[in-house]
């Protein structure tokens, strides 16, 4: 089978590879490039588990074919950190226990990341709207929708 | 009430940043150089005979490296009891449920080993079979054990006092059945692992919530001494009690592949094979008897339980043992009976699930209580109120309960606006009907199975001040290591960041019993506690010697130790360590302990004795907004009053009893594998409903302070409670709202307006 090459951007850094046509954006995050932090629930784009942000938008990564992040702009959980530091959704999670088991967080994360770019000042029902396709068991979501809400006053107070 | 320094501080999880920032590992993260795919072969049937497997085609793949089936495995077979050893790794001669194990391979990569499962030909004769409980019992229906008579799995005969005096002195008897789901754990994380077979045993790299099940299966199964195996813990994408706290056929499958092949072996399930034959809860039937004074008081209940118990033991005895004995709790019950029947059908098997044994009967009984009020015109707080125990108190079959905040907590939750103005605000708005509802439970915590039952922990001081912690206990995602570290630091007068805990390794860990029955804080925090003393004990000698003070008059705080009184004689901790590590040869600072809750003996068999060392008590009402049109119910505020004794760490307290209330409310509203004969027809989250942000309430939580003075601390469990009073608390609410008693979860939508069109229909011929 003819291998395909791209280019993107994730995390900031310039990548060149060659893909299968058939390998998603979420397998060659984990296996290509081993970033871990994407993580891989039901594989069927219910979950929101594999959550990255690609062109600005939320994506399901365990959907997308590889070949169409070629030219795109990527991040995963792991570009969030600024200089070494938790950016302040992430360090909203962690004060307002939005994570219990983490293993829905990267996603949730990056669900709440795009929501929060294009739209800083979001009430509930649009914080709801947003992470509406990330399933979380262990939170019942209460926590995570006020780290969202926390995390919103933090950059709103930082700016 | 002494002051703490650490504990009951809302501390944010120590292992946050790590989750964060997608640092955190777990099982399917884990890659090792040369390293084989697992893929398991499959059964089509739930109950068939295997006449042949035939790999040949499979193993001329190129990059197959080997594949096993159930003979390789001896007849091994395992299970929760030494009499209930059901259980293949991989099924033998017959498969009992559909997608059972037949066959496992080992290939370069995941494809490979997939398209090579898929070679594999497998014979087989299909069998009849059975589906459903009640008529799996009956005579002659087609046995799922041929050694089983009549498909009965287990079953239990508890009876205290006298229930047919009770019924005699009662005003009102009532029987009604009752039927609850057959739900999964929802975890987000499929089971994986990676196991490699040496020399020097077995290492796994496993999903597991308590890893020293596997442990001990691996070791008997691969017949190796316990210090051969060595299970190691990633984190855990949630476990909630089933598949994760036992073994899966992948996990001996990925170690016999590895001895088979010398490399090592990974395996992670896709969320389609998680679904289809992971652990599931029990769905039972429960025929219910109770009889009621005119003032509302219990005078006895007898409980005939079924339960679907799937293809093969598991934990199922626990599951109906715990179904009987917590039934004369939250509510004095002076006369009780208990049949329960657990049965064999080749359904997947039903097992352990949050909540355990204690959501179903709780359900009938919180509704049946709530009906037969209804009729003798009695207030659902009042007749609460009315069978409310108060500790100190006993049960009738000997459960004894030190400190309850029932009572307390079903008065807070009736002095809301919620439940004051119930009556008050209009019922109706278009089609939408209001309904308030509540309900309260107990829930064990600090669980006792049979065998053993210890946690234990070990404290290690380095040089420098800063403290290794080894448990044997999980964090599958609860907090527990936060609410660990948070004791350790609170009795060295030490900061969280002082305190490093190590995540399980069976070969360095203390033996642990495992994370099920809200039993982590309570023993091995007990556990905790008991070694950071010995190290305080230890370390106090060498400051007593300094000082020429007495040992006990040693003061650790602010990461200082001090002489009591005398604050002059003061240095810093790390400054001790020192000391105590350089003076003379050198000592080793290590403290031990575990946590020893007595010889209390539990009568098994009748049910008697104390099923956990303490017990929570929830009280909760759920405000729902229910469309008549469409049968949707939304709900849109919970309000939790709960006694965990003393909250370690408020915030997870919060935390725990949301996530624990919003997965009873998924249970009770929409949550429900569809069957078809032994086939689960919703494998996906598409179609296996679980609420979404969109779909929960607010939530609003009071803790009640009861100080529990067998926990430490005062601490009692605090992550099951909640699973159990939603149900009846949202249902009740739903009776609120359309008038009508709904005795079967999952109460859809569709069940909602059959209801009321039947309802309707006999209002107009009436």
């Amino acid at each position: 089978m003819e291998m395909k090459e791209i280019k993107f951007v994730l995390n900031g850094k310039p990548y060149q590879l060659h893909v299968k046509p058939w390998r998603t954006l979420l397998e060659m995050i984990r296996e290509d490039l081993n970033l871990t932090g994407t993580k891989e629930g039901c594989g069927e784009g219910e979950c929101g588990s594999c959550t990255v942000i690609m062109g600005g938008k939320p994506v399901n990564s365990c959907l997308v074919p590889a070949v169409e992040a070629d030219n795109q702009e990527i991040t995963t959980i792991e570009g969030l950190a600024e200089g070494g530091k938790p950016n302040p959704i992430q360090e909203a999670f962690v004060v307002q226990a939005g994570m219990q088991c983490g293993f829905c967080t990267s996603g949730m994360i990056m669900s709440a990341k795009a929501l929060l770019d294009r739209n800083p000042n979001p009430s509930e029902a649009e914080i709801r709207e947003g992470i509406a396709g990330n399933f979380c068991r262990c939170t019942g979501y209460t926590k995570i929708i006020q780290s969202v809400q926390a995390a919103s006053e933090m950059v709103k107070r930082s700016k | 009430m002494e002051e703490y320094s650490v504990v009951g501080k809302r501390i944010p999880r120590i292992d946050g940043t790590a989750k964060v920032i997608g640092e955190a590992k777990y099982a399917a993260d884990f890659s090792m150089p040369g390293m084989l795919w697992c893929k398991i072969v499959r059964s089509p049937y739930a109950h068939a005979k295997i006449l042949n497997i035939d790999s040949s085609q499979a193993e001329k793949l190129s990059g197959v490296k080997a594949i096993c089936t159930g003979k390789d495995f001896g007849g091994w077979t395992w299970g929760w009891m030494p009499k209930t050893r059901d259980e293949p790794p991989v099924a033998i001669e017959r498969v009992r449920y559909l997608a059972e194990a037949v066959a496992a391979v080992a290939a370069v990569d995941e494809d490979t080993a997939e398209e090579a499962a898929d070679l594999v030909r497998v014979e087989y004769e299909k069998l009849p079979g059975v589906f459903d409980p009640e008529e799996a019992m009956k005579e002659g229906a087609p046995p799922v054990h041929d050694y089983v008579q009549n498909n009965l799995s287990w079953q239990f005969h508890m009876n205290f006092g006298d229930v047919e005096k009770g019924f005699r002195e009662a005003d009102l008897v009532h029987e009604e059945r009752f039927e609850t789901g057959r739900v999964t754990h929802g975890y987000l994380e499929p089971p994986a692992g990676i196991a490699f077979y040496d020399s020097s045993g077995i290492t796994i790299w496993a999903a597991k919530q308590s890893p020293y099940f596997v442990y001990r299966h691996l070791a008997a199964c691969f017949r190796l001494p316990l210090n051969k195996v060595r299970v190691i813990q990633p984190f855990i994408g949630g476990g909630f009690g089933g598949t994760k706290n036992d073994s899966l056929a992948a996990d001996f499958c990925s170690v016999l592949l590895s001895k088979m092949t010398g490399k090592p072996v990974k395996f992670i399930y896709s969320m389609e094979e998680e679904l289809m034959i992971s652990r599931r809860r029990h769905n039972m039937i429960i025929y219910n008897k109770m009889g009621m004074k005119k003032d509302g008081k219990i005078t006895a209940m007898h409980s005939k339980v079924i339960a679907d118990g799937g293809a093969y033991t598991a934990i199922g005895p626990l599951t109906m043992y715990l179904t009987g004995c917590m039934s004369t709790l939250p509510y004095d019950l002076p006369n009780f009976k208990h049949d329960a029947y657990r049965i064999f059908t080749n359904n997947p098997v039903s097992a352990a699930m949050r909540g355990h044994g204690v959501t179903h009967t709780r359900f009938a009984a919180e509704m049946q209580m709530e009906m037969m009020a209804e009729e003798l015109g009695i207030d659902p707080v009042a007749v609460r109120l009315k069978n409310a125990i108060i500790a100190p108190h006993e049960t009738v079959n000997k459960i004894k309960v030190h400190s309850a905040g029932l009572t307390e907590g079903l008065k807070t939750i009736a002095n809301t606006p919620n439940w004051k103005m119930k009556d008050k605000r209009e019922k109706t708005e278009g089609s939408i009907s209001h309904g308030v509802g509540i309900s309260s439970t107990a829930y064990l915590g600090g669980a006792r199975q049979r065998g053993h039952q210890s946690c234990a922990a070990v404290v290690r001081l380095c040089e420098d001040g800063s403290i290794d912690y080894l448990t044997g206990a999980t964090d599958c995602g609860q907090g527990s290591d936060t609410v660990l570290v948070q004791i350790i630091a609170e009795e060295l007068g030490l900061n969280i960041e002082d305190i490093d805990i190590k995540r399980v390794d069976t070969a360095v860990t203390p033996c642990d019993a495992g994370s099920y029955g809200s039993r982590v804080t309570v023993l091995a925090g007990e556990a905790a506690k008991k070694a950071a003393q010995d190290v305080r004990q230890q370390l106090a000698k060498f400051a007593a010697e300094k000082w020429e003070a007495n040992p006990e008059d040693i003061v650790f705080k602010d990461r200082r130790i001090h002489v009591k009184g005398s604050p002059d004689k003061s240095m810093p901790f790390d400054q001790l360590a020192k000391i105590a590590c350089y003076s003379g040869s050198g000592a080793v600072i290590v403290g031990k302990g575990y946590s020893d809750y007595g010889i209390d003996v539990l009568d098994f068999d009748k049910g008697a004795g104390n099923p956990g060392t303490s017990f929570s008590f929830t009280s909760q009402l759920t405000d729902v907004d229910v469309d008549i049109e469409t049968g949707f119910v939304k709900c849109k505020e919970m309000i939790i009053a709960h006694d965990c004794g003393r909250p370690l760490n408020p915030i997870n307290v919060e935390a725990q009893n949301q996530g624990a209330a919003i997965q009873g409310m998924g249970q009770a509203l929409y949550e429900k594998f569809e069957m078809d004969h032994g086939r689960t027809l919703n494998p996906n989250l598409a179609d296996y409903k679980m609420p979404l942000s969109l779909d929960v309430p607010k939530i609003e939580l009071i803790d009640i302070i009861t100080d529990e003075p067998t926990g430490p601390y005062g601490a009692k469990e605090a992550s099951e409670g909640a699973i159990v009073s939603a149900p009846p608390s949202v249902v009740s609410a739903i009776h609120d709202a359309t008038g009508i008693w709904f005795k079967e979860q999952p109460v859809t939508p569709e069940k909602i307006v059959m209801a009321l069109r039947e309802k309707r229909k006999a209002e107009s011929q009436s």
